[in-house]
């Protein structure tokens, strides 16, 4: 039921950029939960999740952010949501997360916080 | 199995729209696309439609996981409706009904936001979203979910959330 999200995982300067492409609902946040904990397990210096082709994510898929969050935290990797659109920021502001999340105009603007 | 809506059959005076559809999440994409459709052409700004769209998605997804805990052969009924006024579009009505287990409709509450955790969120988005919301069980078996929500004349289409304890207009 996971065949409608595409994910690409890059390495950049140490740290580690998954990028999906597509809608993240009840269907598709697993495969997103599943690689976001795979790249967390090679221990970058930063895990970047880059939504620049993410249109909509629904709370399933703010669930899969928390956790991944949350594993971060406990490894001391920063962990960053780039490129939101209109209505994925919205949903993170309705959730009042908006402000738990670090969250960066683009790839990036992510790298260089980690860096600052 | 007989697989009777109770208030979602289509009729004069009843939902223009009707869809059954089994409880599996692949669907839930094209049920988004079809409520974000008809919401724009009801008159719903870019970003209310999506608000709506997105509340839908949530009211589905909680008969999925925890109405029919996952099973994917049960019926899910999603029906909509204009709210006119003097002829002419004035919101939108959506019905969503299940044969799943009744609930107390008081029992169904928002999650505490306070506390960062996954999981919950679904009942609190859709309360953000919609102007209306009302859970009942239905006469026999299954829940009823009502949302509604009405366009705001002269609200300016923005492309953020609604503000804290408010909703989004048109």
């Amino acid at each position: 039921m996971n065949e409608e999200l595409q994910i690409r995982t890059t390495s950049r300067d140490g740290a580690v950029v998954v990028s999906p492409v597509g809608e993240i609902d009840m269907s598709t946040s697993p495969q997103l939960r599943v690689a976001l904990l795979q790249a967390l397990q090679t221990t970058p210096s930063a895990l970047v999740v880059n939504l620049s082709q993410v249109p909509s994510v629904d709370s399933s898929g703010v669930a899969t952010f928390i956790e991944a969050l949350r594993e971060s935290q406990g490894r001391k990797i920063p962990f960053t949501l780039c490129s939101l659109a209109p209505r994925v920021r919205a949903v993170l502001e309705i959730a009042r997360l908006d402000r738990v999340f670090a969250i960066a105009d683009d790839v990036d603007q992510a790298l260089e916080k980690k860096a600052s | 199995m007989s697989i009777e809506a109770e208030h979602c059959a289509v009729g004069p005076g009843g939902p223009h729209l009707r869809v059954e559809v089994l409880s599996q999440p692949r669907y839930l994409a094209g049920l988004r696309e079809l409520v974000l459709t008809i919401s724009r052409r009801l008159g719903f700004g870019e970003s209310a439609a999506g608000h709506i769209a997105l509340a839908i998605d949530e009211a589905l997804a909680n008969v999925i996981r925890h109405g029919y805990e996952g099973q994917t052969d049960r019926p899910i009924f999603l029906a909509v409706s204009p709210i006119e006024e003097n002829g002419q579009p004035a919101g939108i009505r959506i019905c969503i009904e299940d044969h799943a287990r009744q609930v107390d409709p008081s029992k169904i509450k928002s999650r505490d936001l306070e506390a960062v955790r996954p999981g919950g969120l679904g009942v609190h988005i859709i309360r953000e979203i919609m102007d209306e919301v009302t859970y009942e069980p239905r006469s026999e078996k299954g829940m009823r979910v009502v949302m509604s929500k009405r366009i705001t004349p002269g609200a300016a289409e923005g492309s953020g959330a609604p503000a804290p304890g408010g909703k989004s207009a048109s």
